[in-house]
């Protein structure tokens, strides 16, 4: 038997009142939402708890506008169940910057190298420039774009990005 | 995506059983299971997460062999010291593979398991007819666009390309893929379409993926991946080839070879024939250009994937003449 997760109850007559009370550690702040187990982190995030700095862009794994961390690790928002983060340590763009409102390395870097032009995809480069320094694959441009290449910016701001990138992984160092 | 439930399977008999029960899923990285949910391809009714059971995630690799648990992550498989050591082309193919968010979250069982990118395939709204997906519905495929699909291994009822560039390297280097009990050579792991192109692999309802093994060799030690495709990065391949070398002492005269390819067959394609041709020969260009031919033996061409044909013998002589310093 497959013991249902200790939240869950099961569907009432053919009608999916499948609600679940789901427990999110986001940016360092307990959260519960009530959602069905089809929710995803993303739309967790963004629909649930009003914290829309995470941006659906394919929905699909595609894009990475959706990129948040995992536990430190970068991972995408909309292929991961809001269920599956449970006890797990969920960072997003809100929670990057210090408590006085400094801005983290990177963000400054992306204002300085202005990499960005409708600013759509810049949550999610800078979670995952964040993730790609910390992981230790800022070492060359090349490298960088490698890294980097989960990130879709359809404005073509790729070489500021770069730019910004190697500047926060120097500034880090 | 359809409502589901979720649970999590507390054992690895628990994730067993649950293979046995209609509409239930197990969910791993969840990378391709949530992306085809949403594609409305796979509507579980139960999902099942197996992330969270212990000892599945081992990661050991030396030149004696190498066993990879089947919750192990990509990206921990592709950064292993001792798997870049000793098979240098497995930790190549992982991070040649998706991109760094989906390589932390996805898992070399669920790995195996992708589905192919036919698009016919992923959109079954558009596309109600495929053999794949609605088995004796025909194929949208036949005749539409192509670019993608397999010149190797196909059948009438489906033309679609294995996808997956990990398996591709297992299938050349005589990997198994362990079922609990059940041991099964990565070759035999993927199925050739022929009339039931909707079944992929062998394995049975109670059965899960609990491991990965490769035995050790000169060749997996001197190895390596090329991946080819339409752009430099984060892109499946067009074509791609896993090659292994071992030479005799005198440096120059081929004792071993392992050649398979990927992304333009049905399965993870080994290539017996370039591999026979080549063994006992000396390494040189000419020899190793004419023998990589061998690699489309029997090729069949539908439309737009015709440039397959050229292309992937190219890779293949690319990935030897490599890996004997002539390239
Ligand atoms: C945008 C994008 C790009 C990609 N590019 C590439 C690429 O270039 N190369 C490449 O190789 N792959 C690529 N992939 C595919 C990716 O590698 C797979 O989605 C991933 O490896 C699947 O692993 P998972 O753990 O997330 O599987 P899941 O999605 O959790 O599971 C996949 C399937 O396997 C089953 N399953 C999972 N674990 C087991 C087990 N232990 N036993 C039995 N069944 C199991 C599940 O029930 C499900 O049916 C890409 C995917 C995306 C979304
Ligand atoms: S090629 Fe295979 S997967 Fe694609 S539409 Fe035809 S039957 Fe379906």
């Amino acid at each position: 038997m497959v013991t249902p997760h200790p939240n869950h109850k099961p569907p009432e007559h053919g009608i999916h009142l499948m609600t679940d009370t789901i427990k999110l550690d986001i940016n360092g702040k307990a959260f519960t939402l009530a959602a069905e187990p089809r929710v995803t982190l993303l739309d967790a995030l963004r629909e649930h708890l009003g914290l829309t700095g995470t941006k659906k862009g394919c929905d699909q794994g595609q894009c990475g506008a959706c990129t948040v961390h995992l536990d430190g690790e970068r991972v995408l928002a909309c292929l991961t169940l809001a269920a599956q983060a449970e006890g797990k340590a969920v960072t997003t763009i809100e929670g990057l910057a210090g408590e006085d409102g400094t801005l983290h390395a990177v963000q400054a870097a992306f204002l300085e190298h202005d990499a960005f032009q409708c600013g759509y995809c810049t949550p999610g480069q800078i979670m995952s420039a964040v993730a790609c320094i910390r992981e230790g694959h800022a070492g060359s441009d090349a490298e960088i774009r490698e890294y980097m290449s989960g990130n879709l910016c359809r404005c073509g701001a790729y070489p500021h990005i770069v730019a910004a990138v190697r500047q926060a992984a120097e500034a880090v160092r | 995506m359809k409502p589901f439930t979720y649970s999590r399977a507390a054992s690895l008999d628990e994730s067993r059983t649950a293979t046995t029960v209609a509409g239930a899923a197990l969910l791993a990285g969840g990378t391709s299971l949530l992306d085809l949910a949403k594609c409305g391809v796979t509507e579980p009714e139960q999902v099942v997460d197996i992330t969270r059971l212990d000892g599945l995630d081992t990661i050991q690799a030396s030149s004696e062999g190498a066993r990879f648990g089947a919750l192990a992550r990509m990206s921990r498989v592709a950064a292993h010291a001792d798997v870049l050591a000793n098979f240098p082309a497995v930790a190549q193919s992982l991070s040649l593979a998706a991109s760094a968010q989906l390589r932390n979250m996805a898992t070399l069982g669920g790995n195996l398991m992708q589905r192919t990118r036919c698009g016919y395939f992923r959109d079954p709204r558009a596309f109600p007819n495929c053999n794949k997906r609605n088995p004796g519905s025909g194929c949208a495929a036949l005749g539409g666009v192509t670019r993608n699909h397999a010149v190797l291994g196909t059948s009438e009822a489906c033309i679609a390309s294995y996808p997956g560039d990990l398996a591709t390297v297992l299938v050349a280097f005589d990997a198994v893929v362990h079922l609990g009990e059940r041991a099964v050579p990565a070759d035999d792991f993927f199925l050739l379409p022929g009339d039931t192109p909707d079944v992929e692999h062998p394995i049975q309802p109670g059965e899960v993926i609990t491991a990965i093994s490769i035995p050790g060799s000169a060749a997996a030690k001197r190895s390596t991946y090329l991946k080819v495709r339409d752009r430099q990065s984060y892109e499946f391949a067009a074509a791609s080839a896993a090659v292994g070398l071992e030479l005799e002492a005198d440096g120059r005269t081929i004792r071993d070879l392992r050649v398979a390819l990927g992304g333009v067959a049905s399965k993870p394609w080994r290539s017996r024939a370039v591999e026979a041709e080549l063994i006992g020969k000396s390494l040189t260009e000419e020899a190793v250009c004419a023998a990589s031919w061998r690699a489309v033996d029997g090729a069949v061409p539908h439309g737009d994937n015709a440039y397959k044909i050229e292309l992937a013998p190219r890779v293949v002589a690319r990935a030897i003449l490599s890996l004997g310093g002539l390239a």
